[in-house]
């Protein structure tokens, strides 16, 4: 390109051929373009910078979740039509992965464009209604009698339910019932049956429990059954219960029992490492039901996680996702306030669960599920003693729940002792 | 078209006040114009800049000195804590670590990705059949999305099921698996490892490109002389090597300082932190933590570090211009 006006500008005697293309006989013309081109890149800038919000009429609603693996991702579309036509708005569903869920909403709370409705995970209520940005529910006149008071505190901000939940899960453990049948063995119900079972199933490749220690919000969920029911607090990280639970998991670790892996294992892993029958116990959640009944030759049931000593209650933190209304106007409120109660309705609520693998929130409802379907009766029997994570913390929650994981992940990847480990969770959640 | 036209009808017979003042209107409205066109063609370029560099950037420094909580998204509200959020940064538990593993991963990467990519490149250097195809292949882990060559290396590192274990174990060089991704003492090792791998490409095209550049005559030359291949390779490719090597080595740092998708995908810096970096540490306190004041304040040490480097950089490569 540069070659060509270099050629010509040397060329004497073609006085007119350098000036045109220089530039400089251009004349008006071009320069004007050039200068509303400019105005033209400025203005498109500012209209960027405006363009948020409203997406669709207001007969177009626009909907947020995290699940993007079958049935759930398939199944919530489906429920969601249902209500829209119900109500009759169109609902827009957009699926976001879940580790950039809440850095999403944030940031569509910045833009003031909060999702007309989004299904949160409940620990994280927390922190979007504490933007402002989401309607409160209780002044929309939705109540919560009848639900699980668990799942209802963890709906709640400053006094105000800003969540409620279609439907809960919980963790309990899974046990392959073709292993235990040839050892001879019963399921566990206290942790020392949990660590012989463990070892004795342990064979080869096989190892006797799964699950999952990495070093997020995943992990913490699946070591606080053991935390809080060994009698632990979220306020306290290092004390003896705390202590106990850990040398617990780091002993079936460092025995061999469970993979080393573990610390690198999402829930769905541990589910995979289950269904492949690599592991002959794991702790999971319910939402893994649908994938595992469609396992051919996989036969498994499920009991309660195992108490430090007989007579025990197991507390285990309380999972489920809940739908929330963001601020648009009045009118798409409305709206959007109708689709959440069609979607809490007896009816679709029961659907969601069944489908998804969830315990209804309503208790009545729950209690029938565990008689029609046994294989829920565990779950359902530890979400009423279920605790919402951040009952005890609130917004500070994420914080000492990444302590949390931490110190798990020292105890079992490193040489950290149990009591080291967690006392230095306990400094670096609280002392700064 | 106006200054042509003063240009080429010049009047010599006339020095008075009108032939001067003609050809100085034309010339002062000429540089006039000149630069408003200038301003307009530069103008897209300074408002893409503007927009999409220089704005975040002010905003990610200003959201270090701020207390920017969730509800600072919703509000706009964050107020300054002055340099609160460094020195809390500072006194994290985490931070003295952090730094650590990021001096020894972005040195560990340099290192090998250079040496094996300069062998490779000085092996490729000379014709042999097929030698074209399988420099080809060595592309592709530049030309893999990471995503997919992360995963397929989290699969080879696992414990218990991954070939690497499988293979050493055959071999008897390991009499246990080793937990590469599930160890504090293995998983900086292993994530160095993949990253030299993702590496090698860019340093081998670079360097072998330099190579490209040596005259075959030096070679010849040397070799009258009596200098050996280790010789030659000493006192010729690497003296006439060394402005492509300058390039490699601060582009390398540069990119490796800012590493962040081969660790995420393998150990999310993990187990305990043990593969943790400023960049992921960035990212977890910002969107795990939610302590966005701390997450940008480690951003912005991190942008240092690079500035740092692209000024030893540029002022290096400015140097062997002017020679």
């Amino acid at each position: 390109m540069s070659r060509t006006p270099a050629r010509i500008t040397r060329s004497p005697g073609r006085t007119p051929a350098p000036d045109r293309i220089t530039g400089r006989t251009a004349g008006p013309h071009r320069r004007l373009s050039a200068l509303a081109a400019a105005a033209a890149v400025a203005l498109l800038t500012a209209a960027c910078g405006t363009g948020s919000g409203s997406g669709g009429g207001s007969g177009t609603l626009t909907e947020t979740d995290y699940y993007d693996a079958a049935p759930q991702n398939s199944q919530l579309p489906r429920i969601l039509d249902e209500c829209g036509s119900q109500v009759g708005v169109k609902i827009e569903h957009q699926q976001v992965p879940r580790a950039q869920f809440l850095p999403k909403l944030l940031q569509q709370a910045s833009a003031r464009s909060l999702p007309d409705l989004a299904l949160i995970d409940n620990p994280d209520l927390q922190q979007v209604a504490a933007t402002g940005g989401l309607v409160s529910l209780s002044k929309q006149g939705l109540g919560t009698d009848g639900l699980y008071p668990s799942i209802v505190a963890a709906g709640q901000y400053q006094g105000q339910t800003y969540g409620i939940a279609p439907g809960v899960n919980g963790l309990a453990l899974y046990y392959n019932t073709d292993l235990f049948r040839a050892a001879g063995l019963k399921p566990p119900t206290t942790w020392d049956e949990l660590r012989s079972d463990a070892r004795t199933l342990t064979k080869g490749t096989r190892y006797g429990i799964a699950f999952s220690a990495v070093g997020n919000e995943e992990g913490s969920f699946q070591f606080e059954p053991f935390f809080w029911t060994a009698g632990a607090s979220l306020t306290r990280l290092d004390s003896p219960q705390a202590v106990q639970a850990l040398t617990l998991w780091k002993d079936l670790v460092s025995s061999g029992s469970a993979s080393k892996s573990v610390v690198n294992w999402t829930q769905a892993d541990v589910n995979d490492q289950f269904a492949a029958g690599n592991a002959a116990m794991m702790v999971n959640g319910p939402w893994q039901l649908p994938t595992l009944d469609a396992k051919q030759g996989l036969h498994f049931g499920i009991v309660p996680i195992p108490v430090p000593a007989a007579g025990g209650t197991p507390v285990t933190p309380l999972g489920g996702e809940v739908w929330t209304v963001g601020h648009s106007n009045p009118g798409r409120e409305a709206k959007a306030v109708a689709v959440v109660k069609c979607l809490l309705g007896q009816r679709e609520s029961a659907q969601w669960a069944s489908d998804a693998g969830y315990i209804p929130s309503d208790r009545t409802a729950a209690a029938q599920l565990a008689t029609d379907k046994p294989q829920m009766a565990a779950f359902v029997r530890e979400v009423g003693t279920a605790r919402a994570r951040t009952a005890e913390l609130g917004t500070a929650y994420p914080k000492v729940s990444q302590a949390l994981a931490d110190a798990v992940q020292a105890a079992l990847a490193g040489g950290t002792s149990p009591q080291a480990a967690l006392a230095q969770a306990q400094r670096s959640a609280h002392d700064q | 078209m106006t200054t042509a036209v003063h240009r080429t009808e010049p009047h010599p017979a006339a020095p008075g006040a009108a032939s001067s003042s003609v050809p100085r209107a034309g010339r002062r409205r000429g540089p006039f114009g000149t630069r408003w066109a200038a301003v307009a063609f530069t103008a897209p370029a300074w408002l893409y800049v503007l927009g999409f560099y220089l704005y975040p950037l002010a905003g990610n420094i200003r959201m270090g000195f701020q207390k920017y909580t969730v509800s600072s998204f919703y509000t706009g509200v964050a107020p300054y804590v002055g340099w609160d959020n460094y020195r809390a940064v500072f006194r994290d538990s985490h931070f003295g670590r952090t730094v650590l593993n990021t001096a020894l991963f972005t040195a560990g990467s340099l290192v090998f990705q250079f040496c094996l990519g300069l062998a490779l490149a000085v092996f490729f250097s000379r014709r042999f059949p097929l030698g074209g195809p399988i420099r080809s292949l060595l592309l592709v882990p530049w030309l893999l999305p990471l995503v997919v060559s992360g995963t397929a290396w989290r699969w080879i590192l696992d414990t218990d099921s991954g070939v690497l274990n499988h293979t050493l174990l055959r071999l008897h060089l390991i009499a246990h698996p080793v937990p590469w991704l599930a160890s504090t003492h293995d998983s900086l090792i292993a994530v160095t490892l993949v990253n030299i791998w993702v590496g090698i490409p860019f340093n081998m095209v670079i360097l072998y490109g330099g190579l490209q550049n040596i005259p075959g005559e030096l070679y010849e030359a040397a070799a009258l002389d009596g200098a050996g291949a280790w010789r030659r390779f000493r006192s010729v490719t690497l003296p006439l090597l060394r402005p492509v090597t300058t390039v490699v080595l601060t582009l390398g740092l540069i990119y490796t300082v800012k590493v962040f998708d081969v660790i995420m995908i393998l150990t999310q810096g993990g187990p305990a932190g043990s593969s943790q970096t400023l960049t992921t540490f960035a990212y977890n306190l910002s969107f795990q933590q939610l302590e966005f004041g701390r997450g940008a304040a480690v951003g912005n040490l991190l942008i240092l570090v690079a500035v740092v480097f692209a000024v030893v950089y540029v002022r290096g490569t400015r140097r062997e211009m002017q020679r």
